[in-house]
């Protein structure tokens, strides 16, 4: 009787981590091909049936990408509005969060249900009159151009306001007695009780921005003002049937977020859990 | 600013002060919300009923449903809202059910249960771009390794890519791929929620292992599974770099492969018809209202909540 009970139970285990571990290396094949392949010579990486590993481990492929296309200006391009339209919207987000949460104001429930509006909008929308805007402004191929059309979202302010609600009102009221100015008590206490939630926001709109496309593609020309992932696709037009340096782009452009995730899995994994965006 | 005589109307001065302190604080925000989300809405909303446009002058005239009508009535756009049906008829439901099950595998008592997690969630911060480059090569007719192993089976090779008829096949499984690492978070998160006690009443009452996840877990998940499809709707009819990334910049061979957002997108930026392009851009929107209001209504009549 025991035996029988306990035979497909482990039948069930044996198929349970079958079916995990098949699915596991489903996600990670594309990942591990592209790191391989970028290390292959061009006949290896073309070869029937497909070898696994490089004989030789091509590192100079990697020379070859940054000696063709302006990969090192891509990189720090990316870099730089990565990291600078985070700091923006997240002072954008958290002053707005501050208003709606702790201020009273006339207008205040139309400007939030304003703002809750345009978390509906796609951005898709939107792309073909703000073309005509930037390019008006003078901004095409700016960092301006592709940062600031991007800083005020209704998502993040809703979730950074929700927090904010948490913190104790009379925490407020008494920051006032003492004579605190709201500034003050914004910077001072708001922020460090929600650090995590802004952290959150941070790393999740700096993985959006570091992996957006459509966008930066359409206000840049120049190829010094290209990031990442539209130089690359510039980059794979002209070496067009070299797979093995297509790889090693791709993998300048994927790695670093690779190693973010890694840092930041936590953060990243409850952050999208919670919001529940998708790209 | 004018200021009021501040000895008489105290409050009401402070209550202007305060408010004038607030829209400080508001004001990044509410600017460019207003520049570059509200005004262009606006304006789109325009567009779309101009009868004519000159993309030189930027000058539109007229208004009217012309737009609309050779929007609706472009092959182009038919083939794009065909396509898009069939992502989520055929590749949503496949992709649903995958991270279903992987989720509730992941949540059950399993080792290593951080590291398949990781693993499964990598491909959401992923470059759509970049990794389609790489699966330009998986789906590669004669050095892919789709094709590769395919063959293993004795199926001989597919020009996944090249093939009209398949492109958009092609594009569904990328889009199953890259879609399960979302799903598969949201549906854990869901999971956990769960109260154990759930499952134990199901336990004492003898029921089994699939009776308990049709009968407890599915009705408890339902709320994250109808927010999961919704958003998932909503994102298939927006793809677009999983189509540029495949085909180079194009949207498949003979234009078989297109979608909503790619036919916006090369109205506007290759051909410089911005009426046509608001047209589809205002038809996108209303598609997506309609959805989002939809997920109000059933969320609010059918859903279990615990």
């Amino acid at each position: 009787m025991k035996k029988k009970n306990k035979l497909p139970g482990q039948l069930g285990t044996l198929l349970k981590y079958a079916f995990l571990i098949a699915g596991a290396l489903t996600m990670l094949f594309p990942f591990l091909w592209m790191i391989l392949t970028a290390f292959k010579t061009l006949d290896e990486s073309i070869r029937i049936p497909p070898i696994w590993f490089p004989k030789e481990w091509m590192a100079v492929n990697f020379k070859t990408v940054f000696d063709t296309a302006p990969f090192g200006q891509y990189f720090i391009n990316t870099c730089i509005i990565a990291t600078i339209s985070t700091l923006l919207a997240v002072v954008v987000t958290v002053l707005a969060s501050f208003a709606f949460s702790v201020l009273e104001f006339k207008g205040k429930k139309f400007w939030f249900w304003l703002f809750l509006s345009t978390m509906m909008v796609p951005t898709e929308l939107l792309i073909i009159q703000n073309y005509v805007t930037v390019s008006h402004l003078g901004w095409l191929d700016t960092y301006q151009g592709i940062i600031i059309p991007t800083l005020a979202s209704g998502f993040y302010i809703y979730m950074l306001r929700e927090y904010f609600m948490q913190v104790p009102p009379i925490l407020y009221k008494a920051a006032k007695i003492d004579g605190c100015s709201d500034w003050r008590y914004l910077w001072k206490v708001m922020v460090p009780m929600s650090k995590n939630a802004i952290a959150t926001i941070s790393i999740l709109h700096f993985i959006t921005t570091w992996n957006s496309f459509l966008w930066p593609l359409m206000v840049t020309n120049s190829p010094d003002k290209r990031v990442l992932t539209t130089g690359l696709m510039y980059f794979n037009n002209d070496a067009s049937s070299f797979v093995n340096l297509q790889m090693a782009g791709a993998c300048v452009v994927i790695l670093p977020m690779v190693v973010f995730y890694l840092i930041f899995r936590k953060q990243i994994i409850n952050g999208v859990a919670r919001g529940g965006i998708k790209g | 600013m004018s200021k009021a005589p501040a000895v008489k109307k105290r409050s009401a001065w402070k209550k202007f002060y305060e408010s004038y302190k607030a829209y400080l604080y508001l004001a990044p925000a509410i600017l460019v919300m207003l520049v570059f989300v509200l005004y262009p809405l606006v304006k789109v909303f325009r567009m779309g009923f101009y009868t004519k446009y000159n993309y030189l002058t930027e000058v539109g005239k007229g208004f009217g449903l012309k737009a609309f009508e050779h929007v609706l009535g472009d092959p182009s756009f038919q083939l794009a809202l065909k396509n898009t049906l069939i992502i989520f008829g055929v590749g949503l439901p496949i992709s649903l059910i995958i991270a279903l099950v992987i989720a509730v595998l992941i949540n059950s008592k399993v080792k290593f249960k951080g590291v398949f997690q990781t693993v499964y969630f990598l491909p959401y911060v992923t470059s759509i771009i970049a990794i389609g480059i790489v699966f330009r090569w998986l789906f590669h007719s004669e050095y892919g390794y789709i094709n590769y192993f395919l063959s293993l089976f004795g199926i001989p090779a597919l020009k996944w890519l090249s093939d009209p008829k398949l492109a958009i096949w092609a594009v569904t499984i990328f889009y199953i791929w890259s879609g399960l690492a979302f799903k598969i978070v949201l549906f854990l998160a869901g999971l956990q929620k769960i109260d154990e006690q759930y499952y134990q009443a199901a336990r004492i009452d003898g029921a089994s292992k699939l009776r308990t996840f049709f009968h407890v877990t599915l009705p408890l998940l339902s709320p994250t599974l109808w927010m999961v499809i919704m958003v998932s709707v909503i994102y298939a009819f927006k793809l677009y770099n999983e189509i540029f990334s495949l085909f180079s910049g194009q949207a498949g061979p003979a234009n078989s492969a297109i979608t909503v957002v790619y036919y916006i997108y090369d109205m506007f930026y290759n051909r410089n018809q911005v009426h046509y392009a608001s047209a589809a851009a205002i038809i996108l929107f209303i598609i997506i209202t309609v959805v989002t209001m939809i997920q109000n209504q059933v969320s609010k009549r059918f859903i279990h909540y615990n």
